[in-house]
């Protein structure tokens, strides 16, 4: 086996060395009643080619990579990675490291995550990013935890209706077994969180919306923050498409005290949902209430700039039951990956990205609204909206799926609500002609 | 003088990146605007990402030299103990890399079946070689496995009908142990292990009763030692009707060795990054499945992956369910890595890897008695776990050794952990480490230990070969500059 | 780190075994860390100072000291309402380990004034310290 260096002669000699005679002998100490009884229950070792072709075999049933288009989002994007976001965050020496707890040896990983820390600080409008949470739904409860514990005594927070229904789903794993109360709020006729009816702010800890949401809709950040504040509680927004604050005002800007969500769009593959990466950002007074570990600027012994790992005393290895989070491993080399893709772009790239995402979908909704579609809300939308489908649309989207094109995501699966409603998503990977092909389709 | 790989280089300087670059660069291939532009509500428009705009060049340069800078398997031996670095195979890389596996949406299951069918023999893998019933895939790392766990004891217990309120975590334990158990409302009743270094179970049955949930035992121990009164105390707890949670965090140790389910254990997690050769990322990703026991199975995370006659699906209908842990399906581009591995090994070599895990511990253990002091001469497995004990004479401590290792070209072993060994230098070699890079890690660590009693102050000032010296953390804390 | 006859302990203040040390001034007590809390913490990076008007018992957690790599809970030594913190620690926590006696932590107005009388003499406390 290519990964047991060990010869036969040297196991004999490595064995003398230590005073056996037999591996076996090194378990010796084991007793019977906890041994593994005959031989793993698995398929016989295959090599390197077998391993391939066994994938290669699977190739028939993990078609979207024939897709011409996909047109789903819902917290999963496209986007276009270059081959350097690739190649850089694939270099051995990032991907092999441990955590940085040797930061002489570590400071390639640990320049790149403040870097990254700061490209998200400065994406989101706020003043301090940690160096990421597993994903968007974990970012979001431990979030509401964090505000929770700045809240002190309240034990209520109140969570959007257009939260994806995913995170909404782990909010309240995490948050049930702590006895907190978890608050719906609904939405307006715009697609918009109504906050007109806020709990009292003795319970309030705080008010998660999520923009674009769910359905696609920019929610009125702006607004919301005074509202929010003023019932005494905490804003915490989050998102699953970053790619929005290339465009829109950030939630830093408009208020927010806790903003996080998921970072996949930024050069990560979908991989059925994960790795992704929970960006995680917070105002500077909160800091040593923040979950996960975060990377700070210091100076070595000659005065030269370094970075370390630091504030860990927030952490669970030193704060155990008091810890701020039980996070440990996070998603580093996600988050070095963001931030080669961020730096690839640069802010003027950005911006004129999440532009051409922003024109590509206003384009598809005129054409569908044009074939006899309905908006599911009227409020503003970036690269994702949700429409109900001219009947006979199911038929249509079959047909379009055999030429490669998935269009739209169904929503009933979601809520029995909403038959015939699809929740569409443009990036820059679908061309015009596609969207042209589907509208046609549609009319058809 | 022994010397080991560590030589001095050419280490170039690289500034932040929004040091560099000019305005209007581009590293980026924009894609045509073939839609007309459309308009804006003003009130929502922000100001471009204050991001800086660099070349391709640019952005090649930076995070070349930037890996340069970083240390990892692929360098050399990563003795870290507890974290199990061994190497990362490059064909999984590839592997995760498959079109159509990159490719597949979370909420389009059915256009990816091949992606459900690798999860499901994923899962019945993980059930073999622990001994357990069932598996859940979704924990992104090993502490949301844990977590996970202690979400279901929880669950297990109201469904039982009386909420537990305590948990017992001996002082070997991970730190994220309590951390879990404290989010799940549990409050963690330290238990001391004995003078040899396991758990009595005296010490168990005097702190077991019907207000406490169970124990989370990590075996083999953060010591490297079998907790070979495993049974006894799983009986303990199970007779006051508790359950047993396992960190299998050193599951290396005793592949197709040891049975988790005959040992007691009711539930446990796994760390995909350490025993399953994922990379570790530089912190992660890492995947962290919880395998269970059958009356356990009820409560596991929803969706559930599941074999039909027609295929692979989802179910999500589980009212005794914990609900979800993940947004979708937990770090999938790991587990296919994982899965590649487990391909790789075939039953035969999961167990030569962790023989050959053992022996290289123990034949490093060995190596470096006379050297260093040994916290507990008992027998031990994946790890060994020494202290600084005989250096202190001389002014000398781990931190000041494990430094002068990084001049040799070794990345230290883990410090100061366990707790309960002050000084502790926990060393743990994993199976794809060679004979004779041992042979040379061992005698630089005499040579250091050497040095420590004639020319302390050169360990103090190490490392001197690396791009940074010993870096002020007192300094980071005391006024955190998070971002520049 | 130091030895035991390298400590700082003026006779002129009380001690409690989690090493707080405790100063009468007219109607309200002083309250700090001994020179071998601060000695075994190391370099404080940080204090977590109660609010004024608080009212702990003795024994209770009042406030945390932090180091880089360390967690340490201060307790009241005696029980009573905080009349003062020492916010010039908030910006300057490194003061306590300078000069662990003149940089207090909170000044309490005591509840029961018998609770001072148990307090550790110097020699008491060093007798805790040597085990």
């Amino acid at each position: 086996m290519r990964y047991l260096p060990h010869t036969p002669d040297e196991i004999e000699q490595m064995l003398a060395a230590v005073g056996k005679r037999q591996l076996d002998e090194l378990f010796a100490h084991i007793p019977e009643d906890c041994r593994y009884r005959g031989d793993i229950d698995l398929p016989d070792q295959l090599s390197e080619w077998d391993l391939l072709r066994r994938f290669q075999d699977l190739g028939p049933q993990l078609s979207l990579a024939s897709a011409r288009a996909v047109l789903v989002g819902g917290g999963s994007y496209y986007h276009f990675v270059p081959e350097i976001v690739r190649s850089l965050a694939g270099r051995s020496e990032f991907v092999t490291a441990y955590t940085p707890y040797q930061p002489e040896m570590a400071q390639g990983t640990l320049q790149a995550i403040f870097e990254y820390q700061t490209l998200t600080a400065r994406l989101l409008g706020m003043e301090v990013a940690n160096a990421s949470i597993y994903d968007g739904a974990s970012a979001l409860a431990e979030a509401l935890l964090m505000a929770l514990r700045l809240a002190r005594k309240k034990r209520t927070v109140a969570v959007s209706a257009a939260i994806h229904p995913h995170y909404r789903q782990v909010v309240r794993t995490y948050l049930e077994p702590g006895g907190f109360r978890i608050i719906e709020l609904p939405l307006d006729e715009t697609g918009r969180t109504d906050l007109t009816s806020l709990p009292p702010p003795d319970e309030l800890a705080a008010v998660a919306l999520q923009s674009p949401n769910f359905f696609g809709v920019i929610e009125d950040m702006v607004d919301a923050a005074p509202t929010v504040h003023d019932a005494g509680a905490l804003l915490v927004t989050c998102f699953t498409e970053p790619f929005a604050y290339g465009l829109l005002r950030s939630p830093g800007s408009c208020g927010a005290d806790i903003v996080c969500g998921e970072g996949q769009s930024f050069g990560i593959a979908p991989s059925l949902g994960g790795a992704g990466l929970g960006m995680f950002a917070c105002r500077m007074e909160h800091v040593r209430n923040m979950p996960g570990r975060v990377v700070g600027e210091t100076v070595d012994l000659d005065g030269k700039r370094g970075f370390v790992l630091t504030l860990s005393t927030r952490e669970q290895h030193i704060r155990r039951e008091k810890a701020t989070s039980n996070i440990c491993s996070n998603q580093g080399l996600c988050a070095l990956t963001a931030a080669v893709y961020m730096a690839s772009l640069g802010g003027t790239g950005l911006r004129r990205l999440a532009k051409l995402n922003y024109d590509k979908a206003a384009y598809l909704k005129n054409g569908l609204l044009a074939s006899g579609a309905r908006l599911l809300y009227r409020g503003p939308t970036f690269n994702e909206f949700a429409v109900r489908m001219p009947a006979g649309f199911k038929e249509q989207r079959r047909r379009l799926m055999e030429r490669g094109i998935v269009a739209g995501l169904p929503l009933d699966g979601f809520d029995p609500a909403l038959q015939d409603a699809y929740l569409f998503c443009v990036t820059e990977t679908v061309s015009r002609s596609i969207i042209d092909e589907l509208c046609k389709e549609v009319q058809s | 003088m022994t010397s080991g790989p560590g030589m001095s280089g050419l280490i170039l300087e690289e500034a932040l990146l929004w040091e560099k670059g000019k305005k209007g660069r581009s590293a980026f291939s924009m894609p045509q605007q073939d839609v007309p532009e459309a308009d804006l509500d003003a009130s929502l428009l922000g100001a471009a990402p204050d991001f800086p705009d660099l070349g391709e060049v640019d952005v090649v340069r930076h995070y070349t030299r930037l890996s340069q800078w970083n240390f990892g398997i692929d360098t050399g031996l990563y003795p870290l103990g507890s974290c199990t670095m061994k190497y990362n195979p490059k064909i999984n890389e590839r592997l995760a890399a498959t079109p159509g596996i990159a490719s597949a949406h979370p909420l389009l299951p059915e256009l990816s079946p091949g992606m459900l069918r690798i999860l499901f023999e994923l899962q019945q893998f993980l059930a073999a070689i622990t001994g357990m019933d069932a598996v859940s895939l979704q924990p992104a790392a090993g502490a949301q496995g844990e977590l996970t766990a202690m979400l279901m004891f929880a669950a297990y217990f109201r469904e039982q009908g009386g909420q537990r309120r305590r948990i017992l975590i001996p002082d070997t334990a991970h730190g994220t142990n309590p951390a879990s158990a404290a989010l799940c409302g549990f409050k963690p009743v330290p238990l001391r292990s004995g003078p040899d270094g396991i758990l009595d179970p005296a010490t168990v049955a005097a702190e077991m009763d019907e207000q406490t949930a169970g124990i989370m035992l990590t075996n083999p121990n953060t010591l490297g030692l079998f907790e070979e009164n495993i049974r006894a105390i799983t009986d303990i707890v199970h007779g006051a009707g508790g359950l047993v949670y396992g960190d299998g965090a050193n599951l290396n140790a005793v592949m197709g060795i040891v049975d988790f389910k005959r040992c007691g254990v009711d539930a446990m997690h796994l760390n995909l990054h350490k025993t399953f050769s994922t990379p570790h990322g530089g912190g992660g990703p890492g995947a962290g499945p919880v395998c269970v026991v059958k009356r356990l199975e009820p409560f596991l995370p929803v969706p559930r992956i599941v074999k039909t006659a027609q295929g692979y699906d989802l179910h999500s209908d589980a009212p005794a369910s914990i609900g979800r842990m993940h947004a979708f399906f937990g770090n999938v581009s790991v587990l296919v890595r994982a899965y590649g591995y487990i391909l790789s090994m075939g039953p035969q070599f999961l167990k030569k890897a962790s023989q050959l895990a053992v022996l290289n511990a123990v034949y490093v253990r060995e190596q470096l008695r006379d050297t260093l002091e040994l916290a507990y001469d008992r027998p031990s497995l994946h790890e060994s776990v020494f202290s600084d004990k005989r250096q202190h004479a001389f002014k000398v401590s781990t931190l000041d050794m494990a430094k002068r290792l990084i001049d040799h070209g070794y990345h230290p072993p883990t410090v100061y952990f366990p707790l309960v060994v002050p000084g502790a230098i926990m060393i743990e070699p994993t199976e794809t480490e060679c004979k004779e890079d041992l042979d040379r890690f061992i005698a630089v660590f005499k040579e250091i230990a050497r040095e420590a009693e004639t020319d302390g102050e050169r360990l103090r000032q190490a490392p001197t070969r690396t791009k940074v010296r010993r870096l002020d953390e007192t300094r980071a804390a005391r006024t955190p500059c998070l971002i520049g | 780190m130091k030895e035991i006859d390298e400590l700082d302990l003026p006779g002129d203040v009380y001690y409690s075994s989690d090493h707080e040390w405790a100063r009468k001034e007219g109607e309200t007590v002083k309250i700090g860390i001994s020179d071998y809390a601060q000695d075994q913490l190391g370099d404080i990076v940080f204090i977590e100072l109660p609010d004024v008007g608080t009212v702990f018992e003795r024994g209770e957690e009042f406030g945390t000291l932090e180091s880089v790599k360390a967690v340490s809970e201060v307790y009241a030594p005696l029980s009573g309402e905080v009349v003062a913190v020492n916010t010039d620690l908030v910006d300057a926590p490194e003061l306590v380990n300078e000069a662990p006696y003149e940089n207090w932590i909170i000044e309490l107005r005591p509840s029961d004034e018998d609770e001072y009388d148990e307090l550790l003499s110097r020699d008491d406390y060093l007798a805790v310290l040597q085990g």
